[in-house]
């Protein structure tokens, strides 16, 4: 029999107007179109796209806060907009760099302040504050003013705020945003372990962090410019990949070096360079191996000393890749250089 | 053992409101009260403008209640700047903040939010204004003569409410026009203080002045409240106190109703329209 969904959209789309001053017109802005996706109950579900690919619009109409402009939305079997009182009583959001809360009040306070809109009584609320604090270790700052955390701290208490309320579908919309890599490992472990205790939880993560989608998703949808390009399993997606071969290579060049010249070489599917403190990071995907020594013969052509050569498996970064034509970031920078 | 065990039972229904109203109404009514600044600035502040109308009082020679209205209009004052910053224009800041977002998303009516936020408020200025009148009182030696207490009780919880039913109106309004709210609440500041009659009778204002600006619950209210306590109050006052207690009925009435349906219609054309969440996301 198959699983219950907890979240299925139908055809959802988004159209914003937008006019940045009174005199220019209004013109509209496509944040999501046609998206089709039916996560089932007990699925940890990841979208994973660039800043501006649309995961937040998605967020926001599945949380009741935006209305579609075409299509339609369920939530825990209620539709969105037709139902919203019925959606709100089974959900919770938390989003990276969230600044909630009141800051004259401690950690305590505010948590206890938002368990009360959800109805839990105070004894159990504060029992809960108390359990969650110690697994997430923040137990010691429950009487700190949340003015004084720092910002991974604030992030907990966040965090806290929506595992609190045992909410039936949860929505993290970048939950590990400015964090630094001890606190995403920390945020990451728990979203885990409460996922695995109870098969009737759904969570909808939404990530350009493609380890966390990797690491964390049952299933994950990759989305750019408001569609929705793949959506399976993370091996599946990247098993569209088997057939090619990922190499990182680390060299030593006098200036940036031609792109064209190494795409113009047979079997070259994707060339892409970064550069680092000393040297030149690159990422190279090829249709066969026999292709990398007319690589190689093409760094010394271009005087570039090689430091390391690796190969390595398909990521969920290869698969945007394959998908858009593009790398995560760079997506990412051309959306910046257009606003 | 769970780590994380289910919750027993979540309340709902008028529990879930009344919670909601305590839930909200805390940090105003704990949280304000924990920078001792306010002394300062919500007590000692509001002083001396009311020591400068004394003085002029004082020095053109009016009767001595005109004191006693200036101490009791500063400290109606602090309502009305709690109505007009942190009423009105707060659905605004919450935006901002990125609470406004968490309280729709949960099952609380919002409602019960504003009104959470209009207790609290209250609770915090009435700690203000018995401040500023009991200070104000010692120092300029005002003497009260308060002929029905329970009118005088009446009259100031209607004039709360109304007032409060005001703030909570113009909060939805304020959210749809987000930046220029704040604009909105500079120009509605120093008018009203003087049309409702803050420092003076707003009998001196002439019939239809003062008519007009009845629409603003703390010019009948301030009106009532000085025939009610000071001894010359009735012969200065504006209407007979029995119907100004009526048209504050009405102005309550009127704007917790209207508070109630403008909110709805504006989270409605807040989410269609996609205001809800600060700026920055």
């Amino acid at each position: 029999m198959s699983q219950p969904l907890a979240v299925k959209t139908e055809n959802l789309g988004r159209i914003y107007k937008i006019r940045n001053n009174r005199k220019e017109k209004q013109r509209e802005l496509l944040a999501l179109e046609n998206v089709n996706l039916e996560i089932r109950e007990g699925e940890l579900f990841g979208l994973l796209g660039p800043n501006g690919a649309g995961k937040t619009t998605l967020i926001k109409i599945l949380t009741t806060l935006l209305s579609p402009t075409s299509g339609q939305a369920w939530v825990a079997g209620f539709d969105v907009t037709k139902q919203p009182a019925e959606v709100r009583k089974r959900i919770n959001m938390v989003s990276g760099g969230e600044t909630s809360g009141y800051g004259l009040l401690t950690v305590r306070e505010n948590l206890w302040m938002f368990a009360q809109f959800y109805g839990i009584p105070s004894p159990e609320a504060n029992r809960r504050i108390q359990k969650l604090a110690e697994i997430v270790g923040i137990a010691d700052r429950l009487n700190t003013k949340s003015s004084d955390l720092s910002t991974g701290l604030r992030q907990k208490m966040n965090i806290i705020r929506g595992f609190l309320t045992d909410p039936e579908v949860l929505f993290l919309d970048e939950p590990t945003l400015g964090l630094d890599v001890g606190a995403s490992r920390d945020v990451r472990s728990f979203i885990r372990r409460w996922m695995d205790e109870n098969p009737h939880r759904t969570l909808l993560l939404t990530t350009h962090y493609m380890v966390e989608a990797e690491e964390l998703c049952d299933r994950v949808a990759i989305i750019n410019q408001g569609r929705v390009l793949a959506c399976d399993t993370p091996a599946r997606l990247k098993q569209n990949l088997r057939h090619e071969i990922f190499f990182q290579v680390w060299v030593i060049a006098p200036r940036l070096l031609d792109d064209y010249s190494f795409l113009q070489i047979p079997g070259v599917k994707h060339f892409h360079q970064f550069p680092e403190e000393d040297s030149l990071r690159l990422e190279i995907t090829l249709e066969e191996e026999a292709v990398l020594s007319e690589v190689i013969n093409e760094f010394a052509a271009q005087s570039a000393r090689i430091l390391r050569l690796e190969k390595r498996e398909p990521t969920l970064e290869d698969v945007f890749v394959q998908l858009v034509g593009q790398r995560m970031e760079e997506v990412e920078n051309v959306t910046v250089s257009a606003n | 053992m769970s780590l994380f065990p289910p919750i027993e039972k979540k309340r709902s229904g008028w529990q879930l409101f009344l919670m909601t109203v305590v839930g909200r109404s805390y940090p105003r009514v704990v949280g304000m009260q924990r920078e001792r600044s306010w002394m300062f600035f919500d007590v000692f502040l509001p002083l001396l403008s009311v020591a400068a109308y004394v003085f002029v009082y004082r020095a053109i020679g009016a009767p001595e209640d005109y004191v006693g209205f200036v101490v009791v209009g500063g400290a109606m004052t602090a309502f009305w700047m709690n109505v007009l910053w942190s009423m009105s224009s707060q659905l605004y800041w919450e935006k901002e903040q990125g609470n406004l977002a968490l309280y729709i998303i949960s099952p609380a009516p919002m409602m019960a939010i504003l009104l959470g936020m209009a207790v609290g408020g209250l609770f915090a200025t009435l700690l203000r204004a018995i401040a500023i009148i009991a200070v104000g009182s010692l120092i300029f030696n005002v003497t009260y003569a308060v002929s029905s207490f329970w009118q005088l009780i009446a009259v100031f919880s209607l004039s709360m409410i109304a007032l409060y039913g005001l703030g909570m109106m113009s909060a939805s309004i304020f959210l749809l026009l987000s930046r220029e709210a704040w604009h909105l609440a500079n120009l509605a500041m120093e008018p009203v203080y003087l049309v409702s009659g803050m420092y003076f009778p707003v009998k001196n204002l002439g019939f239809w002045a003062a008519a007009a600006a009845s629409v603003i619950p703390l010019t009948l209210g301030l009106d009532a409240m000085r025939q009610l306590v000071f001894a010359s109050g009735p012969t200065l006052g504006f209407l007979r106190v029995e119907t100004e207690i009526g048209i504050l009925i009405i102005l309550s009435i009127v704007f917790v109703t209207a508070a109630r349906y403008l909110l709805a219609y504006i989270e409605r054309l807040a989410v269609r329209e996609g205001r809800l969440t600060e700026n920055r996301r």
